[in-house]
């Protein structure tokens, strides 16, 4: 580039590089601003990194999609709420459009929040859509969870993600109960009331942590504030923290994608961000918000005006928490109460403690403790991408329904009286079968699981050995009748033998040449057991080899194709018999 | 007996890294064209598609500002499958919803019918930085210890150690100490002591009447007939300017009278006057107020977790999770044959704590 005014000493600029380069024909197009960013952060490279990245394709994987949009929904939405409500338990008199409520006592908070869904225009669908996307959060990110766990993608080098998964989910709870408290209605505050309950429970300084946090007796006017700033502040701040972590990750990592033709562990097998990620993640955010304004306009969520003002007096009879606390609230109703009791004058209140404040703690440590477990049980310390199909690993997949059937059984004990109600049944039967099924069901479940996996990864077997029968009946010139078997190609014979073989680990002798036993020989042999435990029933994949005995096996000569050209070998190998 | 039955005797054991026997992997199926990728007639139908939907997107938003601007909040209409519900609620939903799904229908419907569907291949390497690197990192991290000199300056070392082990307790002091107060005696008493019973207060005990809940009238024992149940707090509870709720979360009381005869235990009649009884309305499992009274068999149950009090007997649980009786509150009549207490609670309501026999 060059000036046209001459200046003071440009015979020493003579040699300088140009300031910038000619922009191309491309980067015209673009417009200044693309330019203008990169001279000053560089950014370019990524960006065109970035553009260019690979996902694979498959519907399992939009489910941590919709986790990903319910949570922005959720941040979207509340970021209005804010607006109008006002988080304070002093009383007012309410004066407001809901004409069933007028001139009755409530808080400000309970006041606020009718206004928001009767006088602000509006109001009712954001706090609608608020209500349904952080359900619609939970329950995504939770099947997400089963999703990683099934195909087993929380293995190396992902375990990290699969903690910071099992905090957000965690949290992600956290977030909800106090989210739902906050307009004190009757039912929150129920709710609430029942937390103060969970938190005189703890052993020695249960006392203290209920005064400390509701500041003096229950309910004062301290604790909505309270939760207000960790339900718009703290927690949105901690999981905004970690889901970036978590997607950071992911692209770090690559995604991980399904078995199958052309997919191995050294590659990624999908479509560039550019230009069909941008435009299918990018329509899909606008699809889970869609259906969330629909969900919000046609299906009522949380009618707090039917529920009334929060008095501890009051009750309504088929109280329940939202659906993702049902499960520490059935525990509640399974625990028996001679958890409670008195040792040296001072009391255990297990009865509430172990539903109320271990439960959570206990299920999210082993959720997040299990990829270690396996991967010290299998001890094995490769990077896997591809993913696992859920049969070929029978016993992580039982292990799988052994925890979704604990956690179905306590959930749906937490309508033990709706159930009774519904069903005509009574309340303390349907509540001793599920104490009982707490503890009975989880086992049938692993066993019903396993036996179902080793029988699919069976019929994968047989499908590669014997193919497909046709029902075409073949009679050769002596006489025999054969069925002809359908050949299945080899692209569809990848999808059922691409998975490793495996076997249970081998106890090493436990005792080294010189005779002295081994220091680690106890943990070998629990590990040794664990490994057992796993793999000792595996049915491993059709290797070439006994493909190969299969079509050489008289029996199995069903499986040839009796297609013209083999029928001649077919023949023959039936007149060897 | 088939092969499949016991193949893991016969096959080769895989180890890590590699498999000894099996398939080649057939590589990418080849690509399957679209309708769009096939004809210019195709592709210019999916155009219209997505184009139709982005349309709809606009009639969306349309729909929301003319709902916005010209539909009364108040206005209802009969919606089937809903029911009777307000107009400008639905209309701004599903205007929203449109205006939301038609966009992103569009751009799916686009990326699935005309942008390019031929799967792209990337590498994956491994995750672990090379060699060098990690070399590079540990020697950098242990060499800037000692350049730092904290291991020739034990000094630095501990009171550096020191400061940080202590920097937090002002924050966790404050938090703690500032939150409260103590619940000090207040988890033992109730207004049936005599007055408020906040932590700081020490109320003498004097016979409070019982008031029903929420007319704040006193109760005639002769106004209580069999079968009859009253919701009851202390007087004047319901007169106190502030505390209210604070204080009948504690001092709730449900009122029954029953047949003296089905009474099964001799200290329940002698703390109730005439059949009439009076409990402690808060369950004692997490604080409910235990609201239903089944009169055939005189159980009362909480609604939150199906604890179940049987009234004849202490309030004894015969059912669910709640781990002691409901508290009985001994009452007697005034000169007026008004009820009255005659005690205070002899020991805590609702939820039970550690330290609460003390």
């Amino acid at each position: 580039m060059t000036t046209s005014v001459n200046r003071p000493a440009d015979r020493l600029r003579q040699d300088d590089a140009p300031a910038t380069v000619p922009a191309s024909a491309g980067a015209r197009r673009l417009g200044g601003v693309a330019g203008w960013v990169d001279d000053r952060t560089g950014s370019g490279k990524g960006v065109a990194y970035l553009m260019k990245k690979v996902f694979p394709d498959h519907w399992s994987f939009m489910l941590g999609e919709i986790a990903m949009y319910s949570l922005i929904i959720c941040l979207l939405t509340g970021v209005f709420l804010t607006f109008w409500f006002v988080p304070a338990a002093q009383d007012v008199v309410y004066n407001g459009s809901y004409v069933p409520l007028k001139g009755v006592e409530m808080s400000q908070a309970y006041a606020s929040t009718l206004d928001i869904s009767f006088d602000i225009r509006g109001g009712l669908i954001i706090r609608q859509i608020h209500h349904w996307a952080a359900l619609m959060f939970i329950v995504a990110i939770s099947v997400h969870m089963m999703r990683v766990y099934f195909t087993g993608a929380f293995r190396k080098p992902r375990e990290l993600n699969w903690v910071i998964g099992s905090v957000l989910s965690m949290l992600a709870i956290v977030e909800g109960f106090l989210g739902y408290s906050l307009p004190d209605d009757l039912l929150s505050g129920t709710g609430v009331r029942a937390a103060e309950g969970f938190m005189l429970s703890a052993p020695i300084i249960g006392p203290y942590i209920a005064y400390f946090a509701f500041g003096a007796s229950f309910p004062g006017t301290a604790i909505i504030p309270r939760f207000y700033s960790l339900h718009v502040l703290l927690i949105p701040a901690i999981l905004v923290g970690l889901f970036v972590a978590h997607i950071g990750l992911v692209a770090l990592q690559k995604h991980t994608q399904y078995p199958g033709p052309g997919k191995t562990n050294d590659n990624v097998v999908g479509y560039p961000v550019m230009p069909v990620y941008a435009a299918k993640a990018g329509g899909f955010f606008f699809i889970v918000f869609g259906v969330t304004a629909l969900m919000a306009a046609l299906v009522q969520i949380n009618p707090i005006w039917a529920y009334g003002p929060y008095d501890p007096t009051m009750v309504t009879a088929g109280s329940q928490p939202d659906w993702y606390m049902g499960f520490a609230d059935g525990a509640l109703r399974l625990t028996p109460n001679w958890l409670e009791f008195s040792t040296f004058g001072y009391t255990w209140v297990l009865n509430v403690a172990l539903g109320a404040l271990l439960l959570i703690p206990i299920t999210y440590t082993l959720l997040g403790v299990y990829p270690f477990l396996e991967r010290w049980v299998t001890g094995d310390t490769r990077e896997h991408h591809l993913l696992d199909r859920p049969r070929n690993a029978p016993v992580r997949t039982a292990i799988g329904m052994t925890a979704i059937t604990a956690y179905g059984v306590l959930l749906f004990a937490s309508s033990n009286d709706i159930l009774a109600i519904k069903l005509g049944l009574s309340i303390d039967d349907i509540t001793h079968f599920f104490q009982v099924g707490l503890f009975v069901l989880p086992f049938v479940a692993f066993w019903v699981t396993k036996r179902i996996a080793l029988s699919l990864q069976r019929r994968d077997r047989d499908l590669v050995l014997h193919a497909r029968e046709s029902g075409t009946i073949i009679r050769t010139p002596e006489g025999r009748y054969f069925e002809r078997h359908e050949p299945i190609d080899e692209y569809t014979r990848w999808n059922l033998v691409q998975h490793e073989a495996v076997a249970p680990l081998e106890l090493s002798e436990d005792v080294d040449e010189n005779g002295v036993a081994s220091p680690s020989r106890r943990r070998d042999r629990i590990r040794a057991r664990l490994s057992h435990f796993y793999f000792k029933d595996a049915v491993n994949p059709v290797t070439p080899a006994e493909l190969a005995a299969a079509h050489h096996d008289g029996h199995a000569a069903e499986a040839l194709d009796a297609a013209e050209s083999e029928r001649v070998e077919l023949e023959s190998g039936a007149a060897e018999h | 007996m088939n092969e499949q039955d016991q193949p893991s005797t016969e096959v080769d054991v895989v180890v890590p890294g590699g498999g000894l026997d099996r398939f080649p992997n057939p590589g990418l199926p080849a690509h399957q064209p679209r309708l769009a990728d096939l004809s210019e007639a195709g592709g210019r139908r999916a155009e219209r598609q997505v184009a139709a939907l982005f349309a709809v997107s606009i009639l969306g938003t349309l729909v929301f500002l003319v709902a916005y601007f010209a539909v009364p909040m108040d206005a209802t209409f009969y919606l089937p499958g809903v029911g009777e519900t307000y107009g400008s609620h639905v209309l701004l939903g599903v205007g929203l919803a449109l205006a939301l799904l038609g966009i992103g229908l569009g751009a799916v419907h686009w990326a699935k019918t005309l942008m390019p569907d031929t799967e792209v291949v990337e590498e994956r390497h491994p995750m672990r930085s090379s060699d060098a690197d990690r070399e590079d990192a540990v020697r950098t991290f242990l060499d800037g210890g000692p350049a730092s000199q904290i291991t020739r300056r034990p000094l630095i070392k501990y009171t550096l150690g020191g400061a940080m082990g202590l920097f937090s307790l002002p924050l966790l002091v404050q938090v703690v100490g500032s939150l409260g107060p103590n619940p000090q005696r207040s988890l033992y008493m109730t207004y049936w002591n005599g007055g408020p019973s906040d932590p700081g207060d020490h109320p003498t005990f004097k016979p409070l009447r019982l008031v029903r809940d929420p007319e704040n009238t006193p109760i005639k024992a002769t106004d209580v007939t069999i079968g009859s149940v009253f919701h009851v707090l202390p007087e004047g509870l319901l007169d106190m300017k502030d505390n209210v709720l604070e204080e009948k979360a504690k001092a709730a009381v449900i009122l029954v009278r029953m047949d003296p005869s089905v009474i099964k235990s001799q200290k329940e009649k002698d703390w109730g006057y005439e059949g009439i009884v009076a409990y402690s309305e808060i369950c004692t499992h997490v604080g409910c107020p235990v609201g239903l009274y089944e009169h055939t068999t005189h159980h009362l149950l909480c609604p939150c977790h199906q604890s179940t009090f049987d009234m004849t007997d202490d309030c004894k649980v015969v059912f669910g999770p709640a781990g002691r009786p409901l508290p009985q509150l001994k009452i007697t009549v005034d000169d007026q044959g008004y009820l009255v207490s005659a005690q205070p609670f002899t020991e805590p309501v609702g939820p039970a704590f550690w330290g609460m026999e003390k």
